[in-house]
């Protein structure tokens, strides 16, 4: 009995892996969370894309109020997809904050003026330190930061429009 | 049939050997895509060493699976950047590694840790080890006494015919 | 017949194929289990047809793709008019459909081969194996017929040209690696199918065995020679001179290889000595079945690689489908069905058999160790437990010591007996072989690399351990012969088999041990009569130009490399190239193979001020680690050719005698 017991090993094993292996049929492998959710938005003190003298830092950010950062490129073409849906939700009224990330200061504005700046400001990051403190690997990237700078959220990719009635919306009321 | 087997043998001889020729001889020259090769000074070959295998056992947040010294994305280049900052700035190995999982979670190390989720990872290729020597003791224990009941030369004698009876069937 | 038609035949002939086979599949194998000769009868002819018609569809995708058909989704998408004839000809497996195609027609002509090489086989028998290989067919031909059709067409706006094959596969990597890596997989189907047909019929004797071994060899030396060919592929194509990846494409042929290896080492046993007979079944189901889950893993998408084909989750259901019905199935038959009473035969402790147990077993902890990693961060992320990267330093960290401990059985097994050996018999055979591998793994280093290190001398002991013994060896079974040549002649094909495989084993093991301790790799600026030195060779760039290709723009460097103390020069010349239509920089590195090193030049950025950044690597034994990868596949096939597998071989084996004898016949001491 024993021995029976013993030969059916294989086959509990094998379909144990099978569940699995099904399951990893509906995963998506590229999608992760962020390093940094429900952490503080990184330490940060820069100048803006709009004004080489303006100097911003993370009290930027913890002002009682859900703010979208959204990381853009003026290199990247998804990026430029993805500014009809961020122009709409800043008309609903959502605030949102750039990342000016890898751009000469000319291209970027060159960039807002041909697409629309639904920006309150862009942090200009030629360089991509402060993406990198993000944990940002490629671009459009968004992070919602809650009222006390907080990450909660975080979008990798072109947002569209279904996204943003499915995702955006939803967090941002949730945090709001 | 023999001997068609015999020549299928040795036409697949052949054919090992001109591809021995081949992998011996070839690539000359191939294509492929490029990759940035940079230029980096070390004050000392263990520096060296130590940033190669950890741009070896990072891996690139945004391909498909590759080590960052092995990609071309964007971010990697910036990866390799700072993983050179930090040992120039004599940090250890593992600050560095710690650094890159704070911003990029654990997907990025290509070893993971040991931890509650990883236990078994690293557990129970050790514990089949210590099991499988255990199995081959009992087995060998069994099969000892097996073979320490000699066979008496009649049952020897009808084994023995069994077996290339077998034989000499086919 | 008309040109155009080609598609649609092709189409056809895979739907009367399915026909074939499922014919193949349930007239034998209904047949065997009533005892009507009548419809096991249909096996033969069937597996024929099926073989046939496979091939007209190939044939007729392959047709296509020769005369540029761009009606056809297929070569739309993975050629163009401008390609290379043989190109187009490889273009026909370099994408998904294509090789499940080429899948399938494997398939068939290994069924087809099997009826043919098994006429001596009770009728019974054969009706199993061709049916169970007809069921295999069945859901391959159903692969392909519903979710991969090759065939397809764009209609009515054929495009011009088609999309082209991607560069990177415009090689002969891709004409020789993908058919051998095929045929391994497939050809394990084989065995699986006697296994399966063992089962139901009951029938698993010492001849069962000496049926299921020679196939196993093939597959297993197609296998080897499709994963040494991947590896030199990746090493000089996509891998700036890396050569293992541990990516789950490459662990996903490494799976069914290990257990292949223990499979034809576990039939010898059962062959020779008529144990382990579960314990083989179990092998050859789960070789076949890892075959599958490889090829799940590669076209579902549920892990990432770089080599993964476009990913589609209704294919990925389909084939976990149909693995779980195969393998499913075949592990429930062994549950039920696996021999009730084990044959107990005894061993002891210093035996062939039980060095061959501890082959085994670590064999199937390699397998399980690489399944593990392979799929960890799978089943976190089913768990919802966050996503973590299994890779290269974890394998190596546990592949690395687990294949050292396995070498120290290797080294003694080929001596030892089968049965029993006394200990003093082992000791005198090996004791020279120990002092001799240390020593010489110590000095070698010592001697010839500037730097002693022990991860290469300790490679070097287990290469020296493995190789070694085999020649003291074949001294003994040699020294009672009236001359030397005439003691070699005796020995069987299948005694020489086994002692290339081994040797290629420790050819690869002398390979990996070198090339990953002692390679160097060194990026330097360089100009016109710069020079750097590495490894004892002298580069100095001598010329730079550019120049204009066919579609590309090319800056290229002359470098001179000279070994120091010698007068003989050589040059290499790396090319950075500008593809104009994609924009698409490419490399073209200058690789400089040799028995004992590779030297590897690329060009990198121009720095300006006319230099430019040069990675020069220098690769010590690189070319053994495959050269390695073919003598274990060489010893496979000749073990193959061995006169016992023969129809008529007789039973007058004086090996097998000599196995059943009671008492060993000791070599005269």
């Amino acid at each position: 009995m024993t021995r029976r017991l013993l030969l059916l090993l294989p086959l509990i094993g094998f379909l144990g892996l099978s569940i699995f292996l099904y399951q990893g049929l509906s995963l998506n492998p590229f999608h992760r969370d962020s390093a940094l959710m429900a952490r503080d938005f990184p330490e940060f003190d820069m100048v803006t894309l709009e004004d080489p003298g303006q100097r911003v830092d993370n009290s930027l950010l913890a002002r009682g109020e859900v703010t979208l950062v959204n990381v853009w490129g003026e290199w990247c073409p998804e990026c430029k997809r993805e500014m009809p849906q961020l122009l709409d939700l800043a008309d609903r009224g959502i605030r949102l904050v750039g990342i000016s990330y890898k751009d000469t200061r000319e291209k970027g504005l060159g960039f807002l003026q041909d697409f629309g700046n639904p920006f309150e400001l862009n942090i200009f990051d030629p360089e991509g330190e402060l993406a990198f403190e993000l944990g940002v690997y490629g671009a459009p990237e968004t992070f919602l930061v809650d009222r006390e700078g907080i990450i909660r959220y975080h979008h990798t990719g072109y947002i569209s429009a279904s996204d943003v009635r499915e995702y955006i919306l939803p967090e941002v009321e949730k945090w709001q | 049939m023999a001997v068609t087997r015999g020549s299928v043998a040795s036409r697949l001889a052949l054919l090992m050997v001109l591809l021995f020729t081949a992998l011996l001889a070839s690539g000359v020259q191939a294509n492929m895509t490029s990759n940035a090769i940079e230029l980096r000074e070390f004050d000392d070959p263990v520096t060296e060493q130590r940033y190669r295998s950890l741009t070896a056992s990072l891996r690139c947040p945004t391909c498909e699976n590759q080590a960052i010294n092995d990609s071309d994305a964007p971010v990697s280049g910036d990866m390799r950047d700072r993983v050179y900052m930090m040992l120039m700035d004599d940090r250890s190995d593992m600050e560095i590694l710690d650094h890159m999982v704070e911003r990029f979670g654990n997907y990025v190390l290509y070893n993971p840790r040991l931890e509650g989720r990883t236990f078994l990872l690293w557990a129970l290729p050790a514990g089949l080890v210590l099991a499988g020597f255990g199995l081959v003791a009992l087995v060998v224990r069994a099969r000892r006494n097996a073979s320490s009941r000699v066979l008496s030369p009649d049952e020897r004698e009808r084994l023995e015919a069994m077996i290339s009876h077998r034989g000499r069937n086919q | 017949m008309q040109i155009q038609m080609i598609p649609e035949i092709g189409h056809f002939a895979l739907v009367i194929a399915l026909l074939f086979a499922v014919v193949q599949a349930v007239l034998p194998l209904a047949g065997a289990t009533l005892r009507r000769p009548l419809w096991m009868a249909y096996a033969r002819p069937m597996a024929t047809g099926q073989f046939l018609f496979v091939a007209i569809a190939y044939a007729a995708l392959t047709a296509s793709y020769m005369l540029d058909d761009f009606s056809v989704i297929n070569v739309a998408n993975n050629s163009n008019s401008m390609l290379p004839w043989f190109y187009k000809f490889s273009a026909v497996w370099g994408n998904h459909e294509g090789s499940v195609l080429l899948w399938s027609l494997m398939l068939a002509g290994w069924g087809y081969y099997a009826v043919r090489y098994s006429r001596e086989l009770p009728r019974d028998v054969v009706a199993r194996v061709i049916g169970v290989l007809g069921l295999v067919s069945v859901g391959f031909l159903l692969f392909i017929l519903l979710t991969s059709n090759p065939f397809e067409r764009i209609l009515p706006n054929v495009p011009q040209d088609g999309a082209d094959l991607n560069p990177l596969l415009q090689d002969i990597g891709l004409i020789l690696h993908p058919p051998m890596l095929y045929m391994g997989y497939v050809g394990f189907s084989v065995v699986f199918a006697f296994a399966i047909a063992a089962l139901i019929g009951g029938r698993l004797d010492a001849a069962w065995a000496r049926w299921a071994r020679p196939w196993t060899n093939l597959a297993w030396a197609f296998l080897t020679v499709g994963i040494a060919l991947g590896s030199w592929w990746a090493y000089y194509e996509l891998g700036w001179g890396g050569w293992w990846f541990w990516d789950p494409v490459e662990n996903a042929s490494l799976l069914p290889w290990l257990t292949g290896t223990a499979l034809m080492h576990s039939l010898a046993v059962t062959e020779k000595r008529g144990s382990f007979k579960s314990w083989t079944l179990l092998l050859a189901i789960t070789t076949f079945s890892l075959s599958l889950l490889g090829t799940f893993l590669v076209r579902s998408g549920v892990l990432t690689s770089v080599h993964a084909f476009a990913n589609d989750p209704s294919r990925g259901f389909f084939i976990l489908m149909l693995l779980g019905i195969t393998v499913g199935l075949s592990l429930l038959v062994f549950a039920l069905r696996a021999p009730r009473v084990s044959h107990k035969v005894g061993f002891s402790w210093l035996s062939r058999d039980a060095l061959l147990l501890v082959n085994n077993i670590m064999l199937v902890i390699m397998t399980v160790t690489v399944l593990m990693g392979t799929v960890y961060p799978l089943l976190l992320d089913a768990l919802n437990l966050g996503k973590i990267s299994v890779g290269p330093p974890y394998f190596n960290a546990l592949f690395v010591p687990l294949t050292l401990i396995m070498a120290i059985f290797m080294g003694m097994g080929p001596v030892a007996r089968w049965k029993d050996t006394r200990a003093k018999l082992l000791i005198q055979r090996l004791w020279l072989a120990a002092v001799l591998a240390v020593v010489m793994g110590m000095a070698l280093p010592l001697i010839f690399a500037e730097r002693w290190s022990v991860a290469v001398a300790i490679g070097l002991i287990a290469a020296l351990w493995i190789v070694l013994p085999m020649f003291r060896d074949l001294f003994d079974k040699t020294r009672n012969a009236k001359s030397l040549g005439a003691g070699l002649k005796k020995l069987s094909l299948a005694y020489w088999g086994m002692q290339l495989g081994h040797l290629g084993v420790a050819v690869t093991m002398v390979g990996v041990a070198a090339v990953s301790n002692y390679e160097i790799e060194r990026n330097v600026r360089m100009g016109v009569g710069d020079s750097a030195s590495v490894a004892g060779y002298t580069f100095t760039m001598t010329e730079l130009s550019s120049h204009r290709g066919p579609n590309f723009l090319a800056d290229s460097a002359i470098i001179e490399v000279q070994r120091e103390g010698s007068q003989r020069s050589f040059t290499m010349t790396p090319e950075k190239r500008l593809y104009l239509a994609r924009g698409m920089p490419m490399t073209q590195v200058a690789l400089r193979p040799g028995f004992f090193r590779d030297l590897y030049v690329a060009m990198g950025e121009d720095l300006g001020d006319n230099t430019w950044a040069m990675r020069i690597q220098y690769k010590p034994f690189v070319r053994w680690l495959w050269l390695g990868g073919l003598l274990m596949a060489a010893g496979g096939v000749l073990a193959v050719a061995d006169k016992r597998y023969r129809r008529l071989a007789t039973a007058q084996d004086p090996e097998r005698k000599a196995a059943l004898d009671a008492k060993p016949q000791e070599a005269t001491t």
